[in-house]
This record gives structure tokens, sequence and C-alpha cells, in this order.
């Protein structure tokens, strides 16, 4: 596994510039970023990215939750949770009708919300599918970010979050939007519990979704080449006649901006994303009985590796409780 | 019944029924170059009024207007998009689209209301958030969701009025208020007619029939439960008679702010919060179209009384 994971300007100039030169073969495809070919399964086994040239490819929230997941210790929450169509909204093709057909592919919403396992940290995971309307945030997603924060507040546990969206779901108009302000109230919520949140950026993460829980957690990734902005390139150069570099907006871009804390390999993520839950992750004694199990595994966790500490550590080794009951917060 | 589900029947004959037409003029009358915007507003209604300027982090930004004042004897904060009047004014304002900038200025005349417990006030008038290449540099996105977040946890009372057109989260970012009100002639929408038609019809030509599919007006804003009254205007509109307009607006703010204070903080706090975690609509289990939009929080049931009726 490739551990480099910049991706030069030059090459990403490249990858705006030139068009895959070859067509696909058999029943493998080119990559569109360096144009080698790979088989659909191969594509997979490598978690969506280009043997090649490490091209980030977009995945579906199940790919996601699959990587993501310790083993098969996931448990999807609230997944009957449905969209209605309050504007009773048409542009070109009524709402409903989209709807129905974003359902039909499988996919139930544009974020999917569970109980899983990363590196061994009990956990909730909010993961955004792109090929659900753009993953567009109207009342079912922010429906379910919330119930999601309150279940991580009611049993203590971290929250993961992979963001990939368009923004607001239009066709929900103004109760659409008002869902930005229903994702800070619950993130609030998490940073008033002390519940760690790890969020992911993938591509594209824009408009109303960026400017609300995408860009509260307390750790930010970013995948390789991912859009991170608020307006898309196209808007703003319509609307200031700017001309942008072709590097505007990405990750990479994002990093120098200050506006995310790393750009990660997605097969890095997991390991990433459990470090920052396993520092953060604490012991708690005091919340209710599935709480209790696991501020217990977080203590024999944290005990062990007091234990392994030198000397030094002894004062929080009493603090952990380490072979009795007592000592946790 | 819920107060909402009260809305959406009891109502829903005299605010349904708006036809392409009526929208297009409600936009129209919500953008009208002759109303008034914040510093009228604040000029009418308050005395000693102090403005702050810049960010402390980058620039000032003069699309919003940040400061504070007396009104009706007490110490307030106030912060508003200012669009401008004329030609020059426009520019220098940006149209009252703030950047990043704009919002930081915010965030620091909320602590500064923080710090003295004066009650907040914004007005909400922009068709969007810069967007512009270094307003995303500079963190848009992050300053946006900051904004609403600050606003949610300030302890003083506060009341958010859409005093024009509020579009995009560059208006939601000054919306996460105990009362969010609307004047009668005003919308509040998800985004502006032409980034709809550009986004949804790929046409930028469609404005109107996004407008009509979006509905954003002051009524139908009401009856969604995102707007918790209606603020009525002078008969013909609030651009004919700014002076009228701000009595209006006072009678109605200054009741509102009274009330609000007489809250303990705490509930405060929890009913603000609750008030944007109830909003949406969806459906849930095997029965379609069961849940409509969600209930407004108890204490609002009091505020039918408050607010005006829904403009028809
Ligand atoms: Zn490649």
């Amino acid at each position: 596994m490739p551990p480099h994971i910049h991706i030069s300007v030059d090459r990403l100039r490249r990858r705006r510039s030139t068009p895959p030169s070859k067509k696909p073969v058999g029943d493998g495809k080119a990559c569109k970023a360096c144009g080698a070919h790979f088989r659909a399964e191969e594509l997979e086994r490598n978690w969506g990215v280009c043997t090649t040239c490490d091209h980030h490819f977009p995945v579906s929230s199940s790919e996601r939750i699959t990587q993501l997941a310790d083993g098969d210790e996931w448990r999807e929450l609230w997944s009957e949770l449905a969209a209605t169509d309050p504007l009773r909204f048409t542009d070109l093709v009524p709402y409903t009708e989209r709807v129905e057909q974003a359902e039909a592919k499988g996919v139930r919403e544009a974020l999917v919300v569970g109980e899983l396992s990363v590196q061994g940290v009990p956990s909730l995971a909010a993961v955004m599918d792109f090929g659900f309307l753009g993953g567009s945030m109207g009342s079912v997603v922010g429906e379910k970010f919330a119930r999601a924060a309150d279940r991580c507040v009611e049993t203590g546990r971290p929250l993961s979050v992979i963001t990939a969206s368009g923004g607001a779901r239009m066709q929900e108009g103004v109760i659409a939007l008002m869902q930005m302000a229903k994702t800070v109230v619950a993130i609030d919520d998490l940073r008033e519990a002390a519940i760690p949140v790890v969020v992911v950026l993938a591509h594209p993460t824009t408009g109303g979704v960026w400017a609300s829980f995408a860009s509260m957690g307390d750790f930010t990734y970013a995948e390789p080449g991912a859009l991170i902005a608020f307006s898309g390139p196209r808007v703003i150069e319509q609307t200031t006649r700017e001309k942008l570099p072709p590097e505007f907006g990405l990750a990479e871009s994002q990093l120098e901006n200050g506006q995310v804390d790393a750009v990660v390999d997605r097969r890095e993520l997991p390991g990433r994303i459990g470090s920052v839950l396993n520092i953060l992750d604490r012991p708690r004694a005091d919340i209710d009985d599935g709480a209790g199990r696991i501020a217990r595994q977080g203590r024999e966790r944290a005990s062990r590796a007091a234990q392994a500490l030198p000397k030094l550590s002894r004062r929080l080794r009493g603090r952990l409780g380490t072979g009795s009951d007592g000592g946790a917060e | 019944m819920s107060r909402l589900t009260r809305r959406l029947t009891g109502r829903s004959e005299e605010a349904e029924p708006q036809d392409r037409d009526e929208v297009w003029e409600a936009i129209q009358l919500a953008r009208h170059q002759d109303r008034p915007y914040p510093l009228d507003y604040i000029d009418r209604l308050m005395t000693d009024f102090e403005e702050i300027h810049g960010d402390r982090l980058f620039s000032d930004d003069p699309a919003l207007v940040c400061g504070i004042g007396r009104y009706h004897g007490r110490p307030v904060a106030v912060i508003g998009h200012q669009k401008g009047r004329d030609t020059n004014e426009r520019t220098y304002r940006n149209f009252g689209m703030p950047g990043p900038e704009g919002y930081r200025k915010g965030m620091r005349l909320m602590e500064l209301a923080e710090k003295f417990d004066l009650d907040l006030v914004t007005l909400i008038d922009t068709p969007g958030a810069y967007p512009g290449a270094g307003a995303e540099e500079r963190g848009q996105g992050g300053a946006i969701a900051r904004s609403m977040q600050t606003m949610l946890r300030l302890r003083p009372p506060t009341v958010a009025v859409v005093i024009g057109e509020g579009s995009s989260g560059g208006a939601l970012a000054l919306g996460v208020a105990d009362r969010v009100v609307m004047l009668e002639n005003t919308t509040y929408s998800v985004i502006s007619p032409e980034g709809g038609s550009a986004i949804l019809w790929r046409d930028a030509g469609k404005a109107r029939d996004a407008a009509a599919a979006f509905k954003p007006t002051a009524s139908n804003c009401y009856r969604w439960g995102v707007a918790d009254a209606v603020v009525p205007e002078p008969a013909e509109g609030a651009h004919a008679d700014a002076d009228e307009a701000a009595r209006l607006l006072d009678a109605y703010l200054e009741r509102t702010l009274r009330e609000l204070r007489r809250v303990d903080v705490g509930q405060r706090l929890a009913r603000r919060k609750e008030r944007f975690r109830r909003i949406g609509t969806f459906r849930e289990g095997p029965h379609e179209g069961q849940v409509p939009l969600a209930d407004p929080p108890a204490d609002s049931a009091s505020e039918t009384s408050n607010g005006q009726p829904p403009a028809s």
C-alpha cells in the first residue's frame, strides 16, 4: 500500500485537461485519470482506488461501510426513514419520481447511519451516498444525522462521518436549508457531551453540507482530489468571471488553505480514524448499561496501555482504576 | 393538534394557491430597491448606534453591518446584511453577499453580546454568501457553520428577522435564533430563483419557474414552521413607507424580546435547539405520508397570539 498520497498540481492539471486516451476492453474499465485498464473486481479489491495512479473513484455507502467497519459488525439504524414531497416540487422531473428512481437503485437515502466498530472502538458512523440524488441533504438526511448524534450522546460512543454531497436538496426548498441548522444542533449536542467526531470529506463535499456538519468535526480528513467548497467552481466562474486554477477547492489546496487536517488515502482511513478515536475515547462508567460495557472495554483497553507504560504514568494508571472499580471518571 | 397542523389545514386555502405570477411578484417586492435596509431600521428604532469593523483576522466586510445601540432603553446587538442602494454603494457592500470575514465579524459581535448579556437582533437580506475563490480559501463553509453554532449557543435572547430576501446558507448563518420572523413581503429559500434555475433547469432563464417551485413566500414559510410569525408591512409595502415598516417591526420586536427575557436562560437555550431539531418532513415505517412536518416546540403555542397571521 503506497503511503505516498500527495497529488502534484501537474498531475491534477493533466487529469483535467487530458481525457482518457484508451477505451475500456472486455469487462474492464479505464481510469479517467491515467488511462490504465483494470477489471471491476480489481478496483473493488483496491477500495475504488486506481492501482496505477491512486485516483480515488466514487464508492457507494455500502462499500464505505465494508471498508470502515471491523469484520461484519454493522447494524444500520433508521433505514426506514424516507423522503416526502412537502413542496410538491417539479423541476424537469417531479421530485417524487426522482426519489423513486434513486430508491430503485437500491440505496435508501443520501445518508446511511448505523452502529459499528472501527479499529476496536464501538462507535456510530454516518456515511453519505453521492449516488442518491447527488448526496443532497433533505429532511431524511438531517433527521438521521440528528438521531445518530442522539444515540452517540446516549451511549457515549464516538461518531465517524463520511461526506459526499452537492449540498442541500433543492427539491425540499427552505426545509432542506433548515437541515443545516438541524445538523449544527446535533454537532453542538456532541460537543456538550464530549463525543469525538471525525469527518472525512470525500468527493464532492459542497454547499450546505460543507457549510454545516461537514466542517465541524474535531478532526477533518479529506480524500485525495476531493472537491471541497461552499460554492462550486462553475458557480464562482459564472458569478464573478474569475478564472479558477484547476486545483481550486481540491483537498490538497484546502489543506494548504488550512481548511482540513490532512489528505488521507482511502486505504489508510480506517487506521487514521481509529487512531483519533482511540486517543479520544475515554472511560465512561456513569452512563447506562450499554455505555457501561463500552466504558469497561475502554477502561480495559486504557489500563492495558497504562500497564505497558513506564513509571511516569502511574498517576494515569491510578486514575484509570487499574485492577479495581473505583477510579474511572 | 399542533399549531402546525392547524396551519396546514386551516389556512391552506388562503396560503396555498400561489401561482407563478404571485410568487414572482413576491420575489420582486422582497428585492425592491427602495425597501428599508438594516441601517434604515437602526436609524428609526435605535439610539446611540456604534458599529464594529473587521474580523481581526483578514479584513472588514461591508456586506454585514454589526453594532450595538440602545433599543427602548436597553443595549442591544444588531447584525444585518446591508445591500447598497446606488451602484457605488452596491459595489462597496458587495450586494449584501458576505464573505467569511463578515460572518467572523458577526461572531465577534455575538461574543460581545454574550459578554454583556445583550439581546441580539439579526436582519436578514441577502442573495447568498459571496461565491468567490478568496472566500472559499478563507473558509466560507466553516464560517457559516460556526456562525450558526455561535448563535445557537448565545445565552441572551435572539430574534432573526427576514427583511428582504433570505437565500441559502448566507442567510441562515444569521438565522439560528429563538424566534425567526419574516416581514410580509419577504422570501426565505434554499437558493435564489436564478441559482435554482441554473442548477435544476440547467437554464438561467427559468427563474420564474424556479420561484414558483420553491414558493418561498413568508406565508408559506410560516405554514412550514420555518417562520414563527409574519410581521405586517404598510399597505403599499415596506418600500413605500419605511417609517411605518419600522413601526410595525418595532411592535413585534419589542414585545418578543421582552417575552423571551422572561424565560429562564437554560430553557431558552434548550427550546432554541429544539426549534431547529424538529424541522423536517419524512415518512417512517410502512405507512406512507403519515408524518407531516414536525411539531413546533411546545412553548411556541403562545406565539400565535404574538405574531400576526400570515398575509393572504
Ligand atoms: Zn489511474
